[in-house]
């Protein structure tokens, strides 16, 4: 199963994605992939040290599928995160 | 309303001088997350889906229209132009940048609020009936009482790291618009002996996933014994709580575990223990502090109520308005209005900053400056001269805040579910926005008449589903979003938890399930009866049927 990793910015709370070159970056389109177990351990070791220098909090991996040779999250609560915005129209504006 | 002394205001600013401080070290890296994470919950600050979130405590829901205005300031500065009225009477940021919150703080602190004590495991914001003071069946303001618990428990040493959350709600009227029996403690002004008023108090409520009625357990107790009780009903509870098992750490567990006479007795035996304590404070300074809530002088406003008559004659959207948003004032030239933030197809609760300033502008000029925030997400404007109804309804018109919709289905309590909210299973602002669009008629929404529909977006019930006389439950089902439907909840004084009604169904079907029970309702109510009566009178299985058929 293809993953991803992804945290929170620790300055603002941004969802963040972990790139390929260890930067975090606001579009899951361009996150970097693992395929297996190792790949996998290879992001996490890269999300602790962000961790540890007070970049991101929170990291996690989580599941994508791969459309178009691009990362895609998989469930509703990872869609909404990725969006980067709710689901629903905001008041400020509907008004 | 009660105002801030020189010792609230050193207290805060040394407590925001501290919280910049931890901000520094955490950037820094001299603190590690789980270090700074109780640190940030003891100030309100949540790490969400999408970003930082803010939760802002309005005391008792009790707000000066100077206050809104600066909240509007803030929504408008530091997150997208908005916040979020939540369903305890305080208000969310949702969109916070760790960065910006030491300065949101001290602009909070300049009008004499925070965010303390509206997270983690100690005694939250203290709720109330949102009509205090104004209400023509109150026996007394509990407003005061909501103070006196307020200074009683904010920084409380012992009870700082409760097992568990711990929330309050007390009324002072003969109706209960607190949901005083779905909190842990609840308390209820009631009269006494020879005249005198005191308490009655409750313990054991909640939702969340394992949802109590509060029993009751002390029928009267003299004013001046309150804080005192209350400390022996506190330590019994931190005592025996569970905090080997969250989900067994609340106060309803212990009263339901050890049953409500055995956890009655012990309480009353440790107030014996600590009543000469010195606990209860001195009678002079529950009058300082009622003085602070003193009635207004609401000047003679007489009505000329043939014109009143005719406006409402001449405007159907009027007419609607007092009919459902104008409640009975104490004093009869005068009246509390709702201000309704729940126009079908918005987000229920949300509000924009330009709204909040609206309303600041209408407390001003309507309403002495006073605002009050209600646990169903609207705002109450609590001293209208009657005289200026027109008027107001006018200028809130104009706000887009006028829907004549209050306990009408499309008053829908909804939590942020998972457009926001890290716990939420499913979303609840986008079925309430689809299930008010579906009841967007007015005339069908009264012809419906009252009906709490209440949504959550988890088990946690932030959106009171249980409460609900119809209540939605957003689940996770193989990954999709699901909602269960509950009947026959109620928050006031017939309080009950909603059934569950039978198997979930998936988001696209949820409107069409709850018009279905709606028009069952329809055709079975007799005598123009509210919904929840019909349920009362003819169970669920005719809702049962219709939903789900033989299957």
């Amino acid at each position: 199963m293809p993953n991803v990793f992804t945290a929170n910015r620790l300055s603002d709370g941004l969802v963040v994605y972990l790139g390929r070159d260890g930067n975090w970056l606001r579009d899951l389109a361009s996150a970097g992939v693992a395929e297996d177990k190792d790949g996998i351990a290879v992001l996490e070791a890269m999300a602790a040290q962000s961790a540890k220098d007070q970049i991101i909090v929170g990291a996690y991996p989580m599941d994508v599928e791969i459309d178009a040779g691009k990362p895609r999250a998989k469930s509703v609560r990872e869609r909404i995160r990725a969006a980067h915005r709710p689901t629903i129209k905001p008041v400020s504006e509907a008004n | 309303m009660y105002r801030y002394d020189e010792f609230d205001r050193d207290f805060l600013a040394d407590r925001n001088r501290d919280f910049r401080g931890q901000v520094a070290r955490r950037l820094a890296g001299d603190l590690s997350e789980d270090e700074f994470k109780p640190l940030r919950l003891m100030n309100g600050l949540y790490l969400q889906l999408h970003a930082y979130m803010l939760r802002v405590a309005i005391p008792y829901g009790v707000l000066s229209s100077r206050q809104l205005r600066q909240l509007g300031m803030i929504a408008r500065r530091w997150d997208k132009g908005f916040g979020h009225w939540t369903t305890r009477q305080n208000i969310q940021f949702n969109w916070i940048k760790l960065t910006d919150v030491p300065d949101i703080l001290e602009a909070l602190a300049e009008v004499d609020m925070h965010a303390i004590q509206t997270s983690g495991n100690c005694i939250r914001n203290v709720t109330a009936d949102p009509l205090a003071g104004a209400a023509a069946d109150e026996i007394e303001d509990p407003r005061v009482w909501a103070e006196i618990i307020r200074q009683w428990s904010t920084n409380h040493p012992e009870f700082s790291f409760l097992p568990r959350k711990f929330k309050f709600a007390i009324t002072g009227a003969l109706e209960d618009r607190a949901a005083i029996a779905f909190h842990d403690i609840g308390i209820r002004m009631v009269g006494g002996p020879g005249g005198t008023k005191g308490f009655r108090i409750y313990a054991g409520g909640g939702q969340g996933r394992t949802p109590y009625v509060a029993q009751e357990v002390k029928d009267f107790l003299e004013p001046g014994q309150l804080l005192s009780y209350l400390e022996a009903m506190l330590r019994v509870y931190n005592m025996h709580g569970r905090r080997d098992n969250m989900y067994k750490a609340r106060i309803k567990i212990l009263v339901n575990a050890i049953g409500v006479d055995a956890y009655r007795d012990q309480v009353e035996a440790e107030w014996k223990r600590i009543q000469s304590e010195g606990i209860d404070f001195p009678a002079e300074e529950v009058e300082r502090i009622r003085a602070h809530f003193a009635a207004p002088k609401l000047p003679n406003m007489r009505v000329d109520e043939a014109a009143f008559s005719k406006a409402r004659a001449k405007d159907a959207g009027f007419d609607r308005w007092v009919r459902h948003n104008v409640s009975q004032h104490r004093n009869p030239q005068y009246a509390i209005v709702s201000v309704a933030f729940k126009e079908p197809g918005r987000p229920p609760g949300d509000a924009s900053a330009t709204e909040m300033e609206q309303v600041a502008d209408a407390a001003e000029r309507y309403s002495r400056g006073e605002v009050r925030v209600t646990y169903s997400q609207n705002v109450i404007l609590p001293h209208v001269a009657r005289v200026d109804l027109h008027d107001l309804y006018s200028d809130l018109k104009s706000a887009g805040l006028v829907e004549g919709n209050t306990d009408l289905i499309t008053d829908i309590i909804a939590c942020p579910g998972l457009d926001y909210c890290n716990l939420a299973n499913a979303r609840a602002i986008p079925v309430a926005q689809d299930i008010t669009e579906r009841f967007s008629d007015p005339k069908r929404a009264e012809d419906i008449g009252e009906l709490r529909l209440n949504i959550s977006g988890c088990i946690n019930a932030c959106g009171h589903h249980h409460a609900g006389h119809i209540g939605i439950l957003g689940v996770d089902k193989k990954g999709t979003e699901h909602y269960q439907i509950t009947l026959g909840g109620s928050p006031g004084d017939d309080a009950s938890v909603g059934s569950i009604l039978g198997p979930s169904f998936p988001a696209e079907d949820i409107t069409d399930a709850i018009e279905n029970i709606v028009e069952t309702y329809l055709a079975k109510r007799q005598d123009g009866e509210a919904f929840l009566t019909t349920y009362k009178r003819i169970g669920a299985d005719p809702f049962k049927e219709a939903l789900y058929g033989t299957r």
